[in-house]
């Protein structure tokens, strides 16, 4: 029993870990809570689905292809309708929320729900670790994660891009006056959250099938795990979704499916109540409380 | 030639602004007509209805009418964005059900206690949370109908996944129609009265700068507290009456578009006018029930005018009718 919970106990975290990275890094930069989140998620999978089935494209130029429109998708809601709003976090949160539900409805009228679509998994086969029966794909989605979490953290720190996202993040008012443009970088940012969860469902969704309902429970996990670790901290990402996911596979292992989405919600109800900046946090005290 | 729109009040505004109102049969009606036309209409609206169908239409409108009138009261008086209306709508649409169906109280009684119960349940659930403030708030309010309708799915209490069924329906149908349609009145007449009072002065200025009333030695937490308990209580009655109307209560009583409609209501009224977001719902519901046979892609258009609206005219149409009948609008050249 022990060793299984922890193996999957890991990779639930790491499945975490990979849908909220995307809304983390968005809100870090330019503070827009992106509430399409989920849905940028199901778009991501139905086009890698589409791209692979009729078009019939080869299995990484469909990925691809698909991360590069959910990117380009991510930077047009800011181009097209948040660069009006911005500044307004409630008007923010109305209109990615609702272009959010009318992409996810739209996908349900034309058909696109139940279990008749699912990705192919990458890697087959399956691995025994420690007595536990694993397949090859949840060991790949471990290792990229572990991937993406580095690759995260030299474009941040070693590319001409990540650094003015830190500067924008930092001081909005200082990152201007040396040239970075504000809006040019929150469009990018939301590219880059985009790309990130769009990433997140090609590795993922081969482990079940692509649903439209799974939008709103992705967005619910993904603010669950920043609010815990903190909005815009990357080790709060982690931290975050390791807690979370372990105590999720207890709860299922213990009490049942049901209470799943129960731990992430009642996460992120005493996380606010106790320490609104969560755990990693670096927001000021004042600013979010009285 | 350059020009520019240049707005003044229209003479008779400024004449009954005081005691001059009452000099003349046409500035009282100057005053009364924009309160007394609207609630005329809606009063003879059922009358003039075809059939059952939109009967019952117009009762759903009254019913969202309310709780996009909560959202608003909450908004306007702390400033305190709720993105989780559909919580004090299921607490108040399970709580009567309850009542009636385990105490086997009458409809009246059960509307009245739901109302009063359910406004103390969820202003208990959202204390904890009133000192937090813009995103923060909306996203706790997200959670707690989420919450609440998974852990009815998982205990399966109070019906779990089916519902509760066979609940007690009103007597009679003119009460049914007509008893919401005046609550609603009563509520958005009484309440815009309140916020001009000097409680409702406070409360307004605890939207606008908290800080500055609580320097000044106000308990901005408990007014705070009794903002939402009144917005709760009348989204409680609005869930409460929606029990009674349809016999029945289910998970849906908790589901995200009663959160999504009062908003989208505030945002096509006007934001923060209180009459605004009932003439919203009376625009919407109605629309959204001839777009029905479009299936979901009624959402979807919902949505995205929902967006237009934001970013193109967040006026609303209260505050742009208000600006039209108090002010004379002309181009000047400069």
């Amino acid at each position: 029993m022990l060793p299984s919970l922890l193996v999957y106990g890991l990779i639930n975290s790491v499945t975490l870990a990979l849908t909220a990275l995307g809304f983390s890094l968005t809100y870090g930069i330019s503070r827009v809570a992106n509430f399409a989140h989920g849905a940028l998620y199901v778009l991501a999978g139905f086009s890698a689905w589409f791209f692979l089935n009729r078009f019939h494209l080869n299995y990484y130029l469909a990925a691809l292809l698909a991360v590069v429109l959910i990117s380009l998708t991510g930077a047009a809601i800011y181009r097209f309708a948040l660069i009006r709003v911005r500044g307004m976090p409630l008007l923010e949160i109305i209109v990615t929320f609702a272009l959010g539900t009318a992409a996810l409805e739209a996908l349900r009228y034309f058909g696109f729900l139940g279990s008749h679509y699912s990705l192919p998994p990458l890697f087959r086969g399956s691995v025994n670790l420690y007595g536990v029966p694993v397949d090859a794909q949840r060991i790949a989605l471990v290792v990229i994660g572990g991937l993406l979490v580095f690759t995260l953290w030299l474009f941040t720190h070693h590319t001409r891009i990540g650094l003015a996202f830190r500067a924008i993040a930092q001081d909005e008012q200082a990152a201007m006056m040396l040239g970075i443009d504000s809006d040019v970088m929150a469009a990018l940012s939301l590219a880059v959250g985009a790309a990130l969860v769009g990433l997140a469902a090609i590795v993922v969704l081969p482990l079940g099938y692509i649903a439209t309902e799974s939008g709103s429970n992705i967005l619910v996990s993904a603010i669950a795990v920043c609010i815990l670790g903190g909005l815009e901290s990357t080790a709060g990402v982690i931290v975050a979704s390791l807690l979370i996911g372990y105590t999720q596979i207890l709860t299922v292992a213990y009490l049942g499916p049901h209470y799943q989405m129960i731990v992430a919600l009642l996460a992120i109800l005493i996380t606010l109540i106790l320490k609104p900046s969560g755990l990693f946090g670096k927001q000021k005290e004042l600013e979010e409380r009285v | 030639m350059a020009r520019r729109l240049e707005r003044i009040d229209r003479p008779i505004k400024v004449l009954t602004e005081d005691i001059y109102a009452l000099s003349s049969i046409r500035n009282m009606l100057y005053v009364a007509a924009p309160r007394l036309l609207p609630a005329l209409i809606l009063l003879l609206l059922p009358l003039f209805a075809p059939g059952a169908y939109f009967q019952r239409v117009f009762t759903l409108t009254a019913i969202y009418g309310l709780l996009a009138l909560s959202w608003d009261f909450i908004a306007l008086s702390t400033g305190l964005v709720s993105l989780g209306q559909a919580l004090f709508f299921g607490i108040g649409a399970y709580l009567a059900a309850l009542l009636n169906l385990y105490l086997g109280l009458p409809p009246f009684l059960t509307l009245a206690l739901a109302t009063v119960l359910g406004a103390c349940i969820c202003t208990a659930l959202l204390a904890p949370c009133l000192p937090l403030k813009g995103i923060y708030f909306a996203m706790t309010t997200l959670v707690y109908p989420l919450l609440m309708a998974r852990v009815i799915e998982a205990t399966a209490i109070v019906g779990g996944t089916d519902g509760l069924v066979g609940v007690e329906s009103f007597s009679d149908l003119w009460v049914e129609r007509y008893f919401i349609l005046i609550f609603l009145l009563a509520s958005t007449f009484s309440l815009r009265r309140l916020i001009t009072t000097d409680f409702g002065l406070v409360l307004r200025s605890i939207s606008d700068n908290d800080q500055a009333v609580r320097a000044s030695g106000i308990n901005i937490t408990l007014y705070k507290l009794i903002a939402v308990w009144i917005g709760s209580a009348l989204g409680s009655f609005a869930g409460a009456y929606f029990t009674h109307l349809y016999m029945f209560v289910g998970l849906s009583a908790f589901s995200l578009d009663l959160s999504i409609l009062p908003i989208a209501c505030a945002v096509v009224g006007g934001i923060g006018t209180l009459a605004g977001p009932v003439l919203g719902a009376f625009i919407l519901v109605p629309l959204a029930e001839m777009l029905r046979d479009l299936g979901t892609l009624r959402i979807v258009s919902y949505s995205l005018l929902l967006v237009a609206l934001v970013l193109f005219k967040p006026e609303g149409i209260m505050s742009y009718l208000k600006r039209k009948y108090e002010q004379i609008e002309r181009w000047m050249e400069v």
